[in-house]
């Protein structure tokens, strides 16, 4: 996916309202389960994701994406159940960042949950912030991301890049 | 132009005089702070990558407090983990099991101040703003980063102003003032902003009430919850450390992007209702809502002060049958402090259970979590669905004092009844 420059992602849409919190996407009552068992209960909330969700699937979302903790495992779960992207109206703030952090693409679009229906096909042009509702044939034009927040999702995250210093 | 505490702090951090809302810097780090849940991953994805120091190791605080005592094998052995990686990276502020919560070991050991810039891998980070630092949640790679660097990225945000104005009626805290702000303005109002709370009623609350403000200052989205520093800041930290600590606020004409002014004098007591901190109702408007667990514990609510204005409550009554009061003082501090004064010996003669200094079930990962189809009323910050124990439960969030009300009368209570 962290082609240089070329972050493109494409994939179905699951839906989800306003505050889906953290809790959700790494609940505790989790805590010590296999991966197998564990990955049920990630974004419980939804009404058929934990049996339907397939790699590559995407998220929109309303605003408030990820309130909550800081747990990290909230972006990280979602990127092994292989979620390719999350378009939100708005993201919490430490969601945000740890997404970033662990380099799984994530962007801000208001007006987003009125573009897509559940299973809408999306297409995210990651690094001109253009999504596409390819089922529709719309076309929204998001946020941009600074180039140096970019530089960390392109390396693969904020380990890679101490890797690459440390190694320079 | 004049600049928010926020922007002082950023300015300062990032070598320049001044900074604007939007502006990305890169700051030096006064304080980083891991916990059991963080602070071995971080470590572990430096180990991982052939790092094996820290920029500074003083300036890296660990607390083992959400899992403690460990209830699973599982649990002991991350803990061991925690205390090893602590040893290996040279950490000398390591507090372990038994010290107590993160947010109100890290303002009693003299470890946040003024001025500061603090990251914590835990959101309610935030706590630290009521000791007019900037602090902040980040995530564990976020803090392996940060530790290994001494510098991190940061956005200047936007500040907003709330305004307290009047004196609290007895019975009514600052988690009513919070709650009742939330309510009205709702969780993502502040979304990547610095809050400033000023105004006579923000200068009246004590050091303590002004933490389980800044706090919860995170459910509302923020980035920052702060408090101007005063004189009750300096004798707060006067026993707690060396360092020189002065007054520190904003510019008189900082800008704020937006100003909302709250009338205090008026507030009753208020509840979060099921599933989010930002459903709230006051006292009066709530009805019959039988509660089997009343929870007195976490970051937010229990401090000597929440306990003692519990135990006023509760002093000389009995908690309902049918009900379980759960009380976990949030340090050893604050142990000491109401063995000492008697308040432990009001709350146990009233029927509460005690648990030993820590995060206890508010995030669900120690004893006192909620079954299936219960009611819950907590002095905590979160009651989103299947956070603390089943997610089939139904917790609510209020004052320590309406929490030792609820305990007595089996359903969710007012506690200005009791006071006379």
């Amino acid at each position: 996916m962290s082609i240089s420059n070329t972050i493109v992602v494409d994939g179905k849409v699951w839906k989800f309202g306003d505050d889906i919190n953290t809790d959700f996407m790494a609940p505790s009552f989790s805590k010590g389960m296999e991966w197998e068992q564990a990955k049920k209960t990630i974004l419980h909330i939804h009404e058929g994701f934990t049996e339907g969700v397939a790699e590559g699937d995407v998220i929109v979302a309303g605003a408030n994406f990820g309130c909550g903790s800081s747990r990290q495992q909230a972006p990280a779960n979602l990127k092994m159940l292989g979620i390719g992207c999350v378009v939100a109206e708005s993201f919490g703030r430490i969601f945000f960042r740890n997404a970033v952090a662990i380099a799984l693409p994530v962007m801000a679009c208001p007006g987003i949950s009125e573009a897509f229906n559940e299973g809408d096909d999306l297409q995210l042009d990651f690094e001109k912030s253009l999504v596409k509702n390819v089922t529709q044939g719309t076309e929204m034009q998001g946020a941009l991301m600074p180039e140096d927040l970019l530089k960390i999702v392109r390396a693969g995250g904020v380990m890679a890049v101490l890797k690459e210093e440390a190694a320079a | 132009m004049g600049m928010t505490m926020a922007e002082k702090i950023l300015a300062s951090h990032s070598g320049r005089e001044s900074v604007s809302p939007g502006e990305y810097v890169t700051a030096e780090i006064d304080v980083m702070m891991g916990n059991d849940i963080t602070f071995a991953d971080a470590c572990r994805n430096l180990v991982d990558i052939g790092l094996t120091s820290f920029a500074d190791p003083d300036k890296v605080v660990v607390c083992n407090d959400h899992r403690i005592p460990a209830m699973t094998a599982r649990d002991a052995e991350l803990q061991t983990r925690l205390r090893e990686y602590a040893a290996q990276f040279g950490v000398k502020y390591f507090y372990d099991a038994g010290v107590g919560i993160e947010h109100t070991v890290l303002p009693e050991k003299g470890h946040a101040h003024p001025g500061h810039l603090i990251i914590g891998a835990d959101s309610h980070t935030t706590t630290y703003g009521a000791l007019a630092a900037a602090a902040t949640g980040m995530g564990a790679s976020e803090l392996a980063y940060s530790m290994y660097k001494g510098s991190n990225w940061f956005q200047v945000p936007e500040t907003i102003n709330f305004v307290l104005e009047g004196d609290l009626a007895a019975g009514v805290s600052s988690k009513d003032v919070m709650l009742a702000l939330l309510g009205k303005h709702t969780a993502d109002k502040a979304q990547y902003m610095s809050i400033e709370f000023t105004g006579s009623g923000a200068a009246a609350m004590s050091v303590e009430a002004r933490m389980t403000m800044s706090n919860i200052g995170v459910e509302m989205g923020a980035k920052f919850a702060m408090f101007a520093a005063d004189d009750k800041t300096i004798a707060y930290l006067a026993t707690r450390t060396d360092a020189k600590i002065e007054h520190f606020g904003p510019d008189a004409d900082a800008v704020y992007v937006e100003t909302h002014h709250m009338d205090c004098a008026n507030l009753e007591p208020q509840v979060a209702f099921p599933h989010n901190p930002d459903n709230v109702k006051s006292i009066s408007e709530v009805g019959d809502v039988p509660v089997q667990q009343a929870f007195i514990g976490s970051c937010t609510n229990s401090r000597t002060e929440d306990l003692e204005r519990a135990a006023v409550i509760l002093r000389g009554r009995k908690v309902a049958p049918g009900t379980r009061l759960l009380v976990i003082p949030s340090s050893q501090e604050v142990m000491m402090n109401v063995t000492k004064s008697g308040v432990l010996n009001d709350l146990v003669q009233a029927g509460a259970m005690i648990a030993p200094p820590g995060c206890g079930p508010c995030g669900g990962g120690s004893t006192g979590v909620l079954g299936a189809g219960e009611n819950g009323i907590a002095s905590t910050n979160r009651n989103f669905k299947g956070r603390m124990g089943s997610p089939d439960a139904f917790n609510h969030l209020a004052s320590p004092e309406t929490v030792a009300a609820s305990a007595i009368e089996g359903k969710i209570a007012d506690p200005r009844k009791y006071l006379n």
